[in-house]
């Protein structure tokens, strides 16, 4: 049988996609929805003093305006396992008090007979606020900052090894630089959006999130329902880039609304609220000392990262945590700093961490290189490691230097003339940079089931969701092999939190966490089948071994004799069943905290932990020793580029990246996120930036015109390609997960370009035109 | 969006009576406005549709002058045979703005009335003078990179965001209306009014007057003409700067000269000062360079648009490079 995993298979959604019948999560139209506006502090800092709704109430269509006065008490949730979900603010449910942390923050919401009067009237709700003076600037209250114990989910941030200062002091070639990034917006395509609806206690949500199922026990905590009596479906998601990941006020508030009214609500955020109340990237302030001796091998490495946080939680951009891994270097000082202000929590923003990191240490490894005149692969090379010295492991798998010399070979690298500023074409100077890739690869517990029907259809239940990235398309691959079935004969159903508990769409995570359930439930489901006919007096296969069978499109037979055998449907149908169901959990761990032991759950968790436990695929999947691993993708970034000597525009010619993310599951998808993370580097390089009021510390540039982000003028050449070896120890799929390493180490390889073609080291991002006059 | 009554005229006098009360607004390609409206920026509670309107021809006079309608589309306007061979600064000044489904919906008289960028205009929780008259400007001392550097005052410092209008402010465009009064026509210098200390009043234009056409006067030369837009992504963005120019060089030496800058003025900004410095001058780049100089002497720069001085300079002399290389 021909294996459809990494083939570049078209997507199974695709054609709902273009032809618009993907129904996204404002796209269900409840009987008597009504629509819900957030009305937003516009003072950063303070207290409600009164808010005016006398005028709005009296608009056309008002149904109700909810503040902190009417509206529902919430419930802190309590913060349980990392997966389970996680509120934005800890300290902050929407509407329960007058406090004002931030501008922009949710102050009312105003509900209407349709979403014109709801806008309409959303702009008549005034307040007046007693302000106070609030903090927003970074870069001017560094002397606030002060170090959080741990990361997100307690992930570890503060590391040391050796002795950095005194292998700093020592040094022969010393570099030290700081590097900042802006404050950057997700700004999917897809605002959040919510639709909710009570009937009686149960509640139905519809809700754009990366997380069903914490998002689910999110809404059940916060509302102070039981978890079961909330259903919450996602099955299309426009994109998330980490913004959807965790809740925002917006789903709590649409579900707050419906119980006021006592009919369904409808909440999308307007774009300008996407820069408010849905979270951002951190600006960063990072400092990066590197020492080496004379040979261009690293003696120190210190990572200083400080960055922003909020008075209402705490959120941690892990910037310097892939330096800690990426080169051989005895000593090692890795820390991060916050400083807290008035502005929304931030969040995590593709590749949080590495971004805005890989493109510090990699800008400050080139000029290393520069200033050790050495080639920057070849100082890479120097440095290279085979285990992650923090950690002491060897890397599960590691093929980087292959990736540097493909790249290298695209783009031309050797035949370039690797002094700044010295390729001229007409009013252009032309520029070549690289860089290094990485980011962790991340698994964690999911289950899965898998249903086999008498007409030879199956179906695969799994409570992930697919945000737009291909998750349902790869999911079918990865079942139909296992079950032996044509691609169209399978159904991936996700997005929806009355299935098995799947992981959330964060840290890259889904296909190596989902993919080794989903194909051990249907391998269960296939070989439940084999043995019933193997049983069966009535069956060709009967008495058969089980090893001497195999399935392929729908049939079972003995692999020397293939015209030995039946169909899948007339194995079910002989026995009368209507269905054959296999439930499988795969309680595997990349992560720090291992999941707790699910047998110990209750319902069909636990059924899926009883079930497991017979079930070959997970045995061999759970008993694969991974202790002594690290596990990350690596990969090489290659740029190309143009810039207008007198203008200083830059224009990117051509991106070479090569990937080493595991087995590529779908050649098609997979290069879709790489250039997809490429295209968020461009604009993290040469253009996105979310500005402040400088006196009064609110968002200025609120919509798509206002922030840049790339477009396809922008777009250069791109070659995508990868080293596709299976990580056979993260996983037996062999896949390390791809959403996010491409847009690490790509912003460096810009700005890296961008000096050697002009001579200029921008340090603050964006390289916009006025820094290269 | 304030509810508004929406009227589709038939003809000229047709619109110009319906838009006669006092907060009525035409539309056209809508692309401007109806952003506006959605914000509660503009505010008109009788919108009048005037796409039925026979504006939307673009013919030569006897004279030669082109008469270009007012609801003709950026993109019709650009594409035009007349326009693109002999006006190549209109032509790349209008493919140069917005997207081409935007420029397929916009048309020449939305276009001259199309509202700055600034965006604190777009922000109603912030004061802002061209808004709310006496309110305050949050620009001066707020986030001001993309705002202006000429034509400033201390009540406002938006720039105007057009790309058409500075080709047209090059070409010295003449605009025709027609009011309850009659008919009347504006130089395009004239057109658009400087914020001095009424910021909201942005041009000659009275209520209720109606573009009818604008017309490109007989300039033999601008077929050696260039517009170049520098700005922070290679489309869909506003300059940052930008500039018009037409050369008409014999012998080595500039005998007319037409230049306008983009992104750095509070209006279209024509640059009488370069002209002059040009006219008569060697075609070399010395006086290029001094033409640039001239062109922003008296600019302005503010906390976070320095640059844009520096900047429009080095447009300026780019385009003047290109179009008197032009054989
Ligand atoms: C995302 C985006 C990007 C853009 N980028 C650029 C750019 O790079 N460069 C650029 O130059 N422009 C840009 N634009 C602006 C665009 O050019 C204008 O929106 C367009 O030209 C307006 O024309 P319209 O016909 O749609 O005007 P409308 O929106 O219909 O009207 C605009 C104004 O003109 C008035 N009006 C229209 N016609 C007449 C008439 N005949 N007589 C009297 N009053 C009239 C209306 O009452 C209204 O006040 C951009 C716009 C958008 C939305
Ligand atoms: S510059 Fe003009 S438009 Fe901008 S805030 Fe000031 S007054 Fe308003």
């Amino acid at each position: 049988m021909n294996e459809l995993v990494g083939k570049p298979v078209d997507r199974v959604d695709g054609r709902l996609k273009v032809t618009g019948t993907a129904n996204y999560s404002a796209e269900y139209y409840p009987k008597n929805v009504a629509y819900g506006v957030i009305v937003e502090s516009t003072i950063a800092k303070g207290r409600i003093k009164n808010i005016d709704i006398t005028t709005a109430g009296k608009a056309p269509g008002v149904i109700n305006i909810m503040t902190y006065k009417n509206s529902m008490n919430l419930h802190f949730p309590q913060s349980s396992d990392p997966g389970g979900g996680k509120y934005a603010e800890k300290d902050l449910l929407p509407l329960q008090n007058d406090r004002i942390f931030y501008g922009g923050q949710a102050i009312a919401v105003v509900i209407a007979e349709t979403f014109e009067q709801a806008e309409q009237a959303a702009m008549l709700v005034t307040a007046d606020y007693e302000k106070d003076k609030p903090v927003f600037d970074l870069e001017k209250n560094v002397e606030k900052a002060y170090k959080p114990v741990a990361g997100l989910g307690g992930s570890q941030i503060q590391m040391t090894r050796g002795n950095t200062e005194a292998a700093l002091q020592n040094a022969s070639v010393k570099l030290e630089e700081t590097y900042t990034t802006p404050v950057y917006h997700h700004n999917a395509m897809e605002p959040h959006a919510t639709t909710a609806e009570w009937n009686g206690d149960q509640l139905m949500i519809y809700d754009a999130t990366q997380s069903v199922m914490g998002s689910k026990n999110l809404m059940a905590a916060m509302l102070g329902v039981e978890p079961e009596k909330v259903r919450l479906v996602a099955l299309f998601i426009g994109g998330g880039f980490g913004s959807k990941g965790f809740s925002w006020p917006n789903t709590v508030l649409t579900a707050m609304a419906a119980k006021l009214v006592n009919r369904p609500v409808k909440l999308v955020l307007k774009r300008q609220q996407m820069f408010t109340n849905a979270g951002r990237r951190t600006q960063t302030i990072q400092k990066i000392s590197l020492g080496t001796d004379n040979t261009g091998k690293l003696n120190a490495i210190k990572h200083a990262t400080t960055s922003e946080s909020s008075f209402v939680d705490e959120f941690v951009e892990p910037a310097g945590v892939a330096t800690a891994m990426l080169y051989s270097c005895a000593n090692a000082d890795i820390n991060h700093s916050l400083v807290r202000l008035n502005k929304g929590t931030p969040c995590p923003t593709r590749a949080p961490g590495e971004a805005p990191g890989t493109y510090a240490i990699e800008a400050a490894m080139d000029e290393l290189a520069y200033k050790l005149n050495m080639d920057p692969i070849q100082l890479r090379l120097v440095n290279y490691n085979e285990k992650d010295e923090q950690k002491n492991q060897q890397f599960s798998s590691k093929n980087l230097k292959e990736c540097y010399q493909r790249g290298a070979d695209a783009i031309g690298w050797a035949q370039r003339n690797p002094k700044p500023g010295s390729i001229r074409e007409g009013n252009y100077l032309v520029g070549y940079g690289m860089a290094t890739a990485t980011y962790p690869a991340n698994r964690s517990a999911s289950t899965a089931k898998a249903v086999l029907f008498p007409d030879g259809h199956a179906e695969i239940l799994c409570g992930t969701q697919d945000i737009g990235t291909g998750t349902y398309t790869i999911m079918t691959q990865v079942a139909a092999d296992a079950l032996g079935l044509p691609i169209e004969k399978v159904k991936v159903k996700l997005g929806d939190s009355s299935y098995p508990k799947g992981a959330n769409s964060g840290g890259s995570q889904v296909s190596a966490s989902v993919g080794p359930a989903i194909r051990a439930a249907a391998l269960g489901a296939k070989s439940k089948l084999v043995k019933m006919a193997i049983a069966d007096a009535g069956s060709p296969l009967h008495g058969q071994k089980e090893e001497t069978i195999i399935a392929d499109n729908g049939q079972l037979h003995l692999i020397n004799q293939p015209d030995k055998g039946e169909t899948y449907s007339a194995i079910l149908n002989r026995h009368g069943l209507d269905k054959i169901e296999v439930l499988a959990t795969t309680n595997v761990s990349t992560r720090q905290q291992q999941e707790a032991n699910p047998a110990a759950k209750t319902g069909a968790e636990a059924q899926a932990a009883q079930e497991s436990k017979s079930n070959p695929a997970v045995q061999e999947d759970e008993h694969t020793d991974r202790k002594p691993y690290s596990f990350h993708s690596f990969g090489a970034q290659f740029v190309k580029l143009r810039v207008d000597a007198q203008l200083g525009t830059v224009h990117i010619d051509k991106i070479v990246s090569v990937m080493d993310v595991g087995k590529v599951m779908n050649l098609k998808t997979a290069k879709n996120q790489i250039m997809g993370g490429a295209i968020f580097g461009i604009g993290m390089a040469l253009m996105e930036e979310t500005a402040y009021d400088p006196n009064d510390g609110r968002v200025v540039t609120r919509d798509l015109a206002q922030y840049l982000v790339p477009v396809h003028a922008d777009m250069p050449e791109f070659d995508i390609q990868f080293i596709d070896k299976p990580d056979t120890i993260i996983s037996p799929i062999g896949a390390r997960g791809i959403g996010e390493i491409g847009i690490t180490g790509i912003t460096a390889a810009i700005v890296n370009a961008i000096y050697h073609a002009t001579g200029k080291r921008v340090r603050n991002l964006p390289v916009t035109p006025d820094k290269l006059l | 969006m304030e509810p508004f009554k929406f009227i589709r005229a038939q003809d000229n006098n047709n619109a110009i009576a319906a838009a006669a009360v006092a907060d009525a607004k035409f539309i056209a390609g809508g692309t401007n406005i109806i952003d506006l409206m959605k914000l509660n920026i503009e505010k008109p509670h009788q919108v009048v549709d005037i796409n039925a309107l026979k504006l939307d021809k673009i013919e030569t006079l006897s004279n030669g002058t082109i008469r270009i309608g007012a609801l003709v589309k950026n993109s019709d306007l650009a594409y035009h045979p007349n326009i693109s061979k002999n006006y190549p600064v209109l032509s790349e000044a209008l493919l140069s703005g917005a997207s081409a489904q935007l420029r397929n919906m916009a048309s020449v008289g939305g276009n001259l009335l199309q509202r700055t960028r600034c965006p604190y205009f777009y922000d109603t929780s912030y004061p802002c003078n061209k808004r709310e008259p006496g309110s305050g400007c949050s620009a001066i001392n707020g986030y001001n990179r993309n705002n202006a550097v000429l034509g400033t005052s201390d009540k406002c410092i938006a720039t105007h965001p057009s790309d058409m209008c500075v080709a047209m402010a090059a070409l010295g465009a003449i605009i025709h209306v027609q009011g309850a009064k009659g008919m009347r026509s504006i130089p395009f210098a004239d057109f658009h009014l400087l914020p001095g200390k009424t910021p909201s009043i942005e041009t000659t234009l009275k209520h209720g007057e109606l573009i009818t056409a604008v017309d490109i006067p007989v300039m033999s030369f601008a077929v050696k003409s260039h517009y170049l837009k520098v700005r922070d992504r290679a489309s869909y963005e506003f300059a940052l700067a930008s500039a018009a120019v037409v050369l008409d060089v014999q012998g080595g030496r500039i005998q007319h000269a037409r230049v306008a800058l983009g992104g750095v003025g509070t209006k279209p900004w024509r640059s009488t000062v370069a002209e002059k410095v040009l006219t008569g001058a060697l075609n070399n780049e010395q006086t290029y360079r001094t033409a640039a100089e001239a062109a922003l002497s008296a600019a302005k720069p503010y906390t976070h648009n320095a640059f844009k001085i520096e900047l429009a300079k080095r447009t300026l002399v780019r385009a003047l490079t290109t179009v008197g290389g032009m054989s």
